[in-house]
């Protein structure tokens, strides 16, 4: 199977939250990336960093004070049955959409759960405490796919299959469900239309690491069933687990694009934050970058990182672009030392007068 | 879950000082539940030497958790006993004496839930100074606390709605740390945090612990992270 174009491309996506006294809050900034059928892009970040309001914005759930810049492309996913008998309930080729342009209507009618599966953070919060799964995964059925009704209970035990809930617990009620299969319960909901990119907002938070493990295993059988999946989260183990590609925001920009492979091997990032953030793992150095991140609503003109960074030059003054996956004007280079979270005075460059 | 942890090697102030000084924490056969016959802590052991600080490691549902309400005097136990400082605990909750309640200081995984939504990081960060009639320290203790966790002016006056999961987490381990605690529970505290923010709230507990010869039960299910911050690791049973 080849998935020659995206089929999901971001491109200059911005969000900004009008608030009170004219003030804005940006909380997304010109971030631009494409993700593939059968692909997993993690997103990671710390909490305010963007992350999560950039998922929303694909939803299309932002409060009406978000102002919005920009294109996010969805596909039609046509690729994903390739070849396949279709399953009952398989989405069809559709039309490509700008979910920021969308409007609610098409959002709601056409594209979350539809064209766009959520795999929530809490599924306790996504499951209805007075329901049986089974009546919610129905319920779901019969909502989203044209399933004829004495097809319904099928479906919805396929949809179950899928995310490898087991039959047997289906008519239990959430409370009685362990954590592992509580989210699978969830990821089931969101497996329900069969749709072909699914956005998963921190699903391992709080797990433990064998409900990790699980729940990266199920997920990444979903990429490789032929779904893209956009995974965001804080825990870069989760993501090293996952990933095909990682890409790292900080102050509501992507500053670093890598593949995992290189990202979690060998090289490393190559963004200063990134790097720091890699070494503040405990099975690395363990060491916090100092300081905090900016405020959203108070970002700093040029590079929002440079108040933290080691490598600070007059040219940060400047924001950077994006380039060959590092948004840095004075990236590492694969084996440079550890410069962030290690004050250096070598580091600082000659003249500066601050 | 059932099942007993082995007795602790001696506390790294070396035999003499074990000797001498009775553990920070003594949890002995404890068995604890919400639910009458359905006991999620069984029969458990768990020391905590001076100045030591051990890891609990489990996976969720095996009543680790449950043992960090039970070891903080927040949850009484239905069978077993706790012992600070050498001494028997005499009530749980708002009913444990004010010298033993302030003993133990604790930091939950979800600041969120943890934090009065009506109080400025500061009044937070200074409200176990002030219930517990030291509110003349607010100032100057809350000062201190609040550059030790890395909040600024600024922060300190908005309240939680207006900070990060990050920020909000700072204020509730400088509010744990209030009243100088000699031993500290960390129940998940950093699930939530990136690595960067895990790492910085780690070193505020270690240097703090430096300072005071503070004790640490850290109770969490992220093995490499506890490993790397603790003395010792005892590992709960349970199933997922
Ligand atoms: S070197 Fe400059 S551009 Fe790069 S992260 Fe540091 S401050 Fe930003």
């Amino acid at each position: 199977m080849s998935a020659p174009s995206a089929l999901l491309s971001v491109t200059g996506l911005s969000v900004r939250f009008r608030m009170r006294g004219n003030r804005y809050i940006q909380a997304v900034s010109d971030v631009s990336f494409d993700l593939a059928a059968g692909e997993c892009l993690a997103l990671v970040g710390e909490s305010g960093c963007g992350k999560s309001v950039l998922a929303s914005a694909l939803l299309g759930l932002l409060p009406g004070n978000a102002q919005l810049r920009g294109g996010a492309l969805l596909g039609g996913g046509e690729q994903l049955h390739d070849g396949a008998q279709p399953e009952p309930g398989a989405f069809e080729a559709r039309d490509a959409v700008d979910l920021i342009g969308a409007d609610e209507r098409t959002m709601a009618g056409t594209v979350r759960g539809r064209r766009i599966g959520l795999i929530p953070q809490s599924p306790a919060a996504h499951l209805s405490p007075v329901r049986t799964v089974r009546a919610q995964l129905e319920e779901t059925v019969r909502e989203l796919t044209g399933t004829p009704r004495r097809e319904v209970r099928a479906a919805a035990l396929a949809a179950a299959g899928r995310a490898a809930f087991p039959a047997g617990h289906l008519d239990h009620y959430p409370h009685q469900l362990s954590g592992g299969l509580a989210q699978r319960a969830a990821t089931a909901l969101a497996l329900v239309a069969d749709a072909p990119l699914l956005i998963a907002d921190e699903p391992t938070t709080g797990l433990d690491r064998e409900l990790v493990e699980h729940t990266v295993t199920e997920l990444r059988r979903h990429v490789d069933d032929g779904r893209a999946l956009l995974m965001i989260t804080h825990d870069l183990a989760a993501a090293e687990r996952i990933a095909d590609r990682v890409a790292v925001m900080y102050a509501g920009r992507v500053v670093e694009l890598a593949p995992g492979r290189d990202f979690f091997g060998g090289p490393g990032p190559r963004h200063p934050y990134a790097h720091g953030l890699r070494a503040a793992l405990p099975e690395r150095d363990f060491v916090p970058i100092p300081g905090m991140p900016p405020e959203l609503g108070a970002l700093p003109a040029g590079c929002a990182f440079a108040p933290r960074c080691t490598r600070t030059e007059e040219a940060c003054a400047q924001t950077p672009e994006l380039v060959d996956g590092t948004a840095c004007h004075f990236p590492l280079t694969a084996g440079a030392p550890a410069v962030v979270g290690a004050p250096s005075t070598a580091a600082a460059p000659e003249g500066d007068d601050r | 879950m059932t099942g007993s942890t082995p007795a602790p090697a001696a506390a790294p102030g070396g035999p003499s000082r074990a000797a001498t000084t009775p553990p920070a924490l003594e949890l002995r056969r404890i068995t604890a539940g919400y639910q009458r016959g359905k006991p999620v802590v069984e029969d458990m052991t768990l020391t905590v030497g001076p100045g030591e600080a051990v890891a609990l490691f489990g996976p969720s549902g095996c009543g680790k958790s449950t043992l960090a309400r039970v070891a903080a005097l927040l949850h009484e136990p239905w069978a077993g006993s706790v012992l600070l400082d050498g001494e028997p605990a005499r009530g749980w909750r708002h009913r444990a004496p004010r010298a033993q309640r302030t003993k133990v200081g604790v930091v939950f995984q979800q600041p969120r839930l943890a934090a009065d939504p009506r109080l400025t990081l500061s009044r937070l960060i200074a409200e176990p100074l002030r219930a517990n009639g030291r509110g003349e320290e607010a100032a100057r203790r809350g000062g201190e606390l609040a550059e030790a966790v890395g909040l600024d002016a600024e922060l300190l006056a908005r309240r939680p709605h207006e900070v990060s999961d990050g920020q909000l987490q700072r204020a509730c381990l400088a509010r744990a740390l209030a009243l100088r605690p000699r031993l500290l529970v960390c129940d998940e505290m950093t699930a939530m945090l990136d690595a960067s923010t895990t790492a910085a709230l780690v070193a505020v507990v270690e240097a703090y612990r430096a300072e005071n010869g503070a004790a640490l039960l850290a109770v969490g299910h992220d093995r490499t992270l506890l490993e790397r911050w603790c003395d010792r690791t005892v590992e709960q049973g349970g199933h997922w």
